[in-house]
């Protein structure tokens, strides 16, 4: 298989206008990934099948990621005039990533039995009724899986044949995957309650008696 | 029964001549001729199917006839993990059991959400919905604990009254044979429990 950035070069002269980024994976993998804008992403897609070098006829995986609004720490060399004279100091910025979602598939292809490469696609935000455009036309096995990122994360895809809930319920308005979803509170008998489960269980109990002496007794020598 | 006295019946018996009252026929026919219906929902399913395959064979019991339909099914053994999607479905099958009905709540999930209790999605018991006569705990129970199970709710039936004050549920004009089915709402079940039913216990600490 060509490295990630030759074909990078090639979906760009074949999809003008596509803009595509390499994501870099710090993890031990260093499975690296392309995120592709949603403009062009079905035009990229079908490059990505269709090219005889490529032929990713295959697409395995698709799963969705939920990114909350985060704030990253790094260091900078700026040049900056210190005491008179201009030097190299680092500094440490603040950068606000605002949040969003994230639908990830992983492709490979049968035909030359080569692969993984991963695309990703992102919404603006993670607001009701976000949008990415949906790969259902291009690979079918994306169908099911698109449903079930649209139920559980709330992404909209555009352009799926059949855009419903696959594991919750039609009348369902939350979306459970998402990081600040709060699930419904049924936690008024649990025996054995432990960390988190027991913070929860504790609004169901009713407060303790009042002690009725008996305390004293077991607390003499 | 109780009119007669044992020692006589015994000795009854050994001259041939066998005493019985109305109430034992009945529920000696009952308790030995028990059908369930046929449906699993999860993993204990299979030991269910297990359960009444040659090795460890139900029908020792009576209990081997599976029926596919509710109108002829007087157990439900509600073999794995609820869900909240699968919920409803299940108190609709109940209402539609004729009764005398009854039913075993098979493994962790069917008793309390099991191994997902702190899951979304999953009911954390069945008995939130509908009453439960026996308990079988276990991930998923073993074929004998379903025997045992089995065996126990026998023992339940061949206990019936069919008169008097404490007479069975099912002979009881008063006593719901039919429970609300939850409907599916915005966040959860709607109800959650239903709490004619289920009441959790009290817990001190």
């Amino acid at each position: 298989m060509q490295s990630l950035e030759q074909i990078k070069t090639r979906i760009e002269s074949a999809v003008p206008g596509a803009k595509i980024d390499i994501v870099p994976n710090a993890s031990p993998s260093q499975q690296l990934s392309f995120k592709i804008d949603n403009e062009h992403a079905r035009e990229v897609a079908k490059f990505l099948r269709d090219d005889s070098a490529l032929r990713f006829d295959f697409c395995s995986n698709v799963t969705g990621v939920d990114w909350l609004d985060r704030t990253v720490t790094k260091k900078v060399k700026v040049r900056k005039v210190v005491e008179g004279e201009e030097k190299e100091v680092e500094e440490t910025q603040q950068e606000k990533i605002p949040g969003y979602l994230e639908a990830v598939y992983h492709l490979y292809s049968i035909e030359h039995k080569h692969g993984p490469i991963i695309i990703r696609m992102r919404t603006a935000d993670r607001g009701e009724g976000v949008r990415a455009p949906s790969v259902t036309p291009i690979w079918r096995s994306a169908e099911f899986q698109e449903r079930e990122i649209f139920d559980l994360y709330g992404i909209r895809f555009e352009g799926h044949p059949d855009l419903r809930r696959i594991l919750m319920w039609d009348e369902f308005k939350d979306y459970p995957m998402r990081k600040d979803y709060r699930e419904p509170d049924d936690y008024e008998y649990e025996p054995t309650p432990h960390d988190d489960v027991l913070e929860k269980a504790k609004q169901h109990y009713a407060p303790r008696p009042q002690l009725d002496g008996a305390e004293n007794i077991t607390a003499q020598p | 029964m109780s009119d007669i006295d044992e020692g006589l019946r015994a000795e009854l018996q050994r001259q041939g001549i066998w005493v019985t009252s109305m109430q034992e026929l009945y529920n000696w026919g009952r308790k030995n001729s028990i059908w369930p219906l046929q449906f699993g929902l999860a993993c204990c399913a299979i030991e269910m199917i297990a359960t009444a395959a040659s090795r460890y064979d139900i029908a020792r019991f009576g209990g081997e006839i599976f029926r596919p339909s509710p109108r002829q099914a007087d157990l439900m053994i509600v073999a794995g993990t609820v869900t909240k999607k699968m919920a409803p479905q299940i108190v609709r099958l109940y209402n539609q059991m004729p009764d005398p009905k009854y039913v075993i709540s098979m493994g962790a999930c069917a008793i309390s959400g099991g191994p997902f209790k702190q899951g979304y999605n999953v009911l954390k018991g069945i008995d939130r919905y509908i009453p439960v006569d026996v308990y079988i705990p276990g991930c998923p129970p073993r074929p004998e604990a379903l025997l045992h199970a089995f065996m126990e709710l026998q023992r339940k039936i061949d206990e019936q009254k069919l008169t008097g004050a404490g007479k069975a549920a099912h002979l009881d004009r008063t006593h719901p044979s039919e429970f609300p089915v939850p409907a599916f709402g915005a966040h959860d079940l709607e109800p959650a429990a239903n709490s004619a039913v289920f009441q959790p216990p009290e817990i001190q600490r």
